[in-house]
């Protein structure tokens, strides 16, 4: 195992470019000679597969679902950041880099965030020439807006659908390369171990979701880029679908694990409706451009919202604790999510929740503002005079509508409250994963010839990520980094020729596979396989989510314990393993998860200092701020797998280095 | 709420399937529709018996995974909304529901409630995209300026989800709405120009191989389309069809 970052030295603005110049290559006329396998075809995995096919290697895609087009990247609303400087307002590859290393609390490497920035730029580039439809302004050319924790509005959106556009486009890059033959794509499988021959990762085995059939699938690169594991928690704003399998498996085939406990809790989410509840829906950060958070002053206030007495249009103005723009006047509603998840937290906690759930957790997201001074701008370029405030709420409620449709669609859907009319509530929730598969500079694991890409890695975020950014690292790791750097590993599989799949190495796997498989189906015992994932959530969200400590995290770990032997012991998978079975599939992930939910914990556990996402609280400021530590704690913490027994994972670490940025305490005051 | 739910059931494309009856109670009205579907499937395996198969994965009405055909509807009685999007608020205590399964010859069913998609991608396979290779080698963006209109309207024809409901939605399970989409949001910008011709006959020659039907213009499938995909695109794919066919050797 090596377990060397590969920084390339120089300048930080050289080391991409030198480093190119140097990594070897495969002739155009080897690259037929060479398979390689992708799981997952989300922005990451869908564009590498498209990049590889079209440079000429024979890639084969695995998605679990019935299509590449609806993997969950899908589903990311806002947008997509490019240091293009199109507004002028004095943007540039470095601010974004340091943006980034900022809101990510100092805590990611900066040669990889600087070659993301710098690669920014030509995604947009990209994208536009595939025919995604980008916002654009009257003059014709690209929009921009603003997302937390920066000051320049570099943020590239098609509506509130950016996500679903970009992956429309990757796609249909694919699909293009698919319908040549280049890419051969394997829907309706669900990879369930890496194949390890001779030290290199050179196949996977995967599962037929529709015939329950076991298959062997070899190559000369096996690329992972199967996202987070944000539904480690039961509810997140991920798809049903999204697991940590793929991921989990090549950590317990020798990769390292790096930073599980770095998880981003968006702060505008729909609030909790019941017990009953699958998941939850995020209303887009791009919002809070034009809404304003707030809770009522009074405590009195916030009771009478939550038992229906008053509702939150009859508090006055002066009644309002718009608490961001009050603690943070410099960035006020645009603070980083983690800042904005943990403030909400912090009123809610104090009692000024105004959400009639169980647990009183909701503020408000307010458009009245906007809708006003939006209405008055309008009504002044179309040349009325003195508008009535009933124009001024209609023109106003237009341009939002233009702006922000789909989003308030979708609130009104679920909730049944107009918000046109009403403030949203919103209350934070699980996101995004900062955390992942330890790489190094050139995206490859500690798993020679295993790259990991997207969020399934850990590499761009540090312990934050800024809003906006996961769209770009996603296509940055696809299109533009990995098709460079896996080059460099295949340039030694030129003259290997076709793996085998009769090798002992594919026998052995497979039979685990199917023992496993057949040990869940034939348990025989009482539970269905949600009980035990709602449980499992219920000790993430509490003992390991916007709040933790020493005490909670150590109770996590025994009775997740706990929880995962009864699992095994209790747990009832219904019908066979011959054909679709959507129990079993969610068996597994499961299985996975509660291995996964405990290495969370002993890493929150370890790491004794607050920073980004993870905020412990014992460390933190006088004025409730999040205290990092970075004489003990300026490392990467990539934990190794060692047997069953999670507890055995054995802590590596990678020092991170500064060199060209000054380590200070984050500040959006 | 007290609900009688009339489910199909089928074992595998080639067994016969049959609506089996189930009775739910408590269900809340705030529930999402596949949420009171997981309810069920919850106590069928508390009494050990095989949960009903149904397609959904993000549920907030964007990857377009969920299909189920509502008394009567694709994607259930509301308009402009997937069927994970659709809440139990919109029915009444008492009522019974029908849940089928998208009906098309060319969508053959999986399990249940499931069907195979398939046909869509190979439709993409065959033109529905710019022929650009993804180097990122390409001109800066903002040198092919887009008047906002076509921009707009290039967009919400790109909006379509791939759900299929156009096809259950309509008498002949033609797909031209779907086809229609893809081509429009391509021909309306200056950068699907280069192929549009070739485009519009790939994709429809595809279409036809799968075994959809022709569109005869009774507009249920724009009525049905949870993103609300307008008519015009499959006018639009007309024109340039039509256009292509006269134009090409093709």
């Amino acid at each position: 195992m090596t377990f060397q970052s590969k920084t390339p030295e120089g300048p930080l603005e050289q080391k991409w470019r030198n480093h190119k110049s140097n990594i070897r290559l495969v002739a155009p006329n080897n690259r037929d000679r060479i398979d390689v396998i992708i799981v997952g075809t989300g922005l990451a995995g869908g564009s590498a597969a498209a990049t590889l096919a079209e440079q000429g290697y024979n890639v084969k895609a695995f998605c679990y679902q019935d299509s590449p087009r609806r993997a969950h990247s899908i589903a990311a609303q806002g947008g997509i950041n490019a240091a293009k400087n199109y507004q002028g307002d004095n943007d540039s590859v470095y601010r974004l880099f340091y943006d980034t290393i900022k809101g990510g609390d100092y805590r990611s490497r900066e040669s990889n965030v600087y070659r993301l920035a710098e690669v920014s730029a030509n995604i947009i580039d990209q994208c536009v020439a595939q025919g995604v439809p980008f916002g654009r302004d009257y003059g014709g050319l690209l929009d921009n807006r603003s997302f937390g924790g920066v000051q320049v509005s570099r943020t590239f959106y098609a509506k509130g659908q950016t996500g679903q556009q970009l992956l429309l486009g990757c796609y249909s890059a694919m699909s293009r390369q698919i319908g040549k033959g280049k890419i051969k794509m394997y829907n309706r499988h669900e990879m369930l171990d890496l194949v390890i021959v001779d030290g290199k990762a050179r196949g996977i085995i995967a599962r037929n979701l529709i015939t329950g059939e076991i298959e062997r699938h070899s190559a000369h690169a096996v690329v992972i880029a199967s996202g987070g594991y944000g539904n480690v928690y039961f509810l997140s704003t991920n798809a049903m679908g999204s697991n940590v399998t793929a991921a989990w498996k090549i950590h317990k085939r020798g990769a390292y694990f790096a930073n599980p406990c770095y998880v981003q809790i968006h702060p505008t989410c729909i609030p909790v409706h019941g017990t009953n509840q699958s998941k939850l829906t995020l209303m887009s950060e791009s919002l809070r451009n034009s809404g304003r958070i707030w809770v009522p002053k009074n405590i009195e206030d916030a009771k009478a919202i939550r038992e229906g007495r008053k509702k939150g249009s009859d508090i006055p103005e002066e009644d309002r604790d718009y608490y961001l723009e009050r603690r943070y006047p410099a960035f006020g509603n645009l603070v980083p999510r983690d800042v904005a998840s943990r403030a909400a937290k912090e009123r809610c906690d104090s009692g000024y929740g105004i959400e009639n759930n169980e647990t009183n957790e909701g503020v408000f997201l307010d458009f009245s503002t906007e809708i006003r001074k939006k209405g008055r701008e309008a009504a002044f370029e179309q040349g009325i005079s003195n508008p009535t405030a009933d124009q001024i709420r209609k023109l106003g409620e237009k341009w939002i509508e233009a702006k922000y449709g789909n989003l308030f669609q979708m609130y009104q859907q679920i909730t049944d409250d107009n918000p046109y009319k009403v403030p949203m509530k919103i209350y934070p929730a699980v996101h995004y994963t900062m955390g992942g598969v330890w790489v190094d500079y050139n995206l490859m694991s500690t798993i020679p010839g295993c790259f990991v890409i997207g969020e399934a890695n850990f590499s761009d975020h540090g312990a934050n990520r800024l809003g906006a950014s996961a769209l770009m690292q996603g296509l940055a790791d696809g299109y533009f980094v990995l098709p460079y750097t896996i080059a460099d590993y295949l340039a030694d599989d030129i003259r290997t020729g076709k793996i085998s799949t009769q090798l002992p190495e594919f026998d052995e796997v497979e039979n685990n596979v199917k023992t496993r498989l057949n040990k869940l189906i034939n348990n025989g015992g009482n539970k269905s396989v949600d009980h035990f994932h709602k449980r499992l959530g219920l000790i993430m969200w509490n003992k390991v989510g916007m709040a933790r400590n020493e005490h909670d995290l150590k109770e996590a770990i025994s009775e997740i314990d706990e929880l995962r032997s009864e699992f095994w012991k209790d747990v009832f998978v219904p019908g066979s393993d011959d054909g679709m079975n959507q129990e079993l599939e969610k068996a597994g992930r499961v299985a996975d998860f509660l291995e996964l939910g405990q290495l969370m914990a002993m890493d929150a556990l370890n790491r004794n200092e607050s920073c980004g996402g993870h905020f412990r609280e014992e460390y933190r400021s006088d004025e409730g701020e999040a205290k990092r530590d970075d004489e003990h704690y300026t490392f990467v913490a990539a934990w190794e797998y060692h047997g069953e027994d999670i507890k055995n994972e054995m802590l590596h670490k990678e020092e991170l280095k500064f060199e060209n940025v000054e380590l200070k305490t984050r500040s959006y005051k | 709420m007290k609900l009688t739910l009339k489910i199909w059931r089928q074992k595998d494309e080639h067994s016969k399937g049959k609506f089996e009856s189930y009775q739910l109670d408590e269900v809340s009205p705030n529930s999402s529709f596949l949420e009171m579907l997981d309810q069920l499937n919850e106590r069928l395996i508390n009494d050990k018996k095989e949960p009903v198969v149904f397609d959904h994965d993000c549920r907030e009405g964007i990857c377009g995974t969920c299909s189920l055909y509502i008394n009567g509807q694709p994607h259930g009685p509301d308009r402009g909304v997937t069927t994970c999007q659709l809440h139990m608020r919109r029915f009444k205590d008492g009522d019974t529901i029908h849940i089928e399964p998208w009906r098309a010859k060319s969508f053959p069913v999986i399990k249940d409630l499931m069907v195979d998609r398939s046909a869509f991608d190979r439709i993409m396979s065959a033109g529905g995209f710019i022929s650009v290779n993804t180097s990122g080698n390409t001109q800066d963006a903002n040198n092919i300026p887009i008047n906002k209109e076509d921009a707009d309207k290039a967009f919400d024809a790109a909006a379509c989800i791939g759900c299929g409901a156009c096809v259950a939605a309509c008498k002949n399970a033609s797909a031209m709405l779907f086809v229609s989409a893809k081509v429009s949001q391509f021909a309306l910008l200056p950068q699907g120009q280069p192929e549009s011709k070739q485009r519009a006959l790939n994709m429809v020659r595809q279409h036809d191989k799968e075994g959809f039907g022709n569109c005869s213009n009774t507009g249920a499938c724009e009525a049905e389309c949870p993103k609300e995909i307008s008519l015009e695109n499959i006018a639009r794919l007309n024109r340039e069809y039509i256009g292509a066919s006269l134009t090409t050797d093709a």
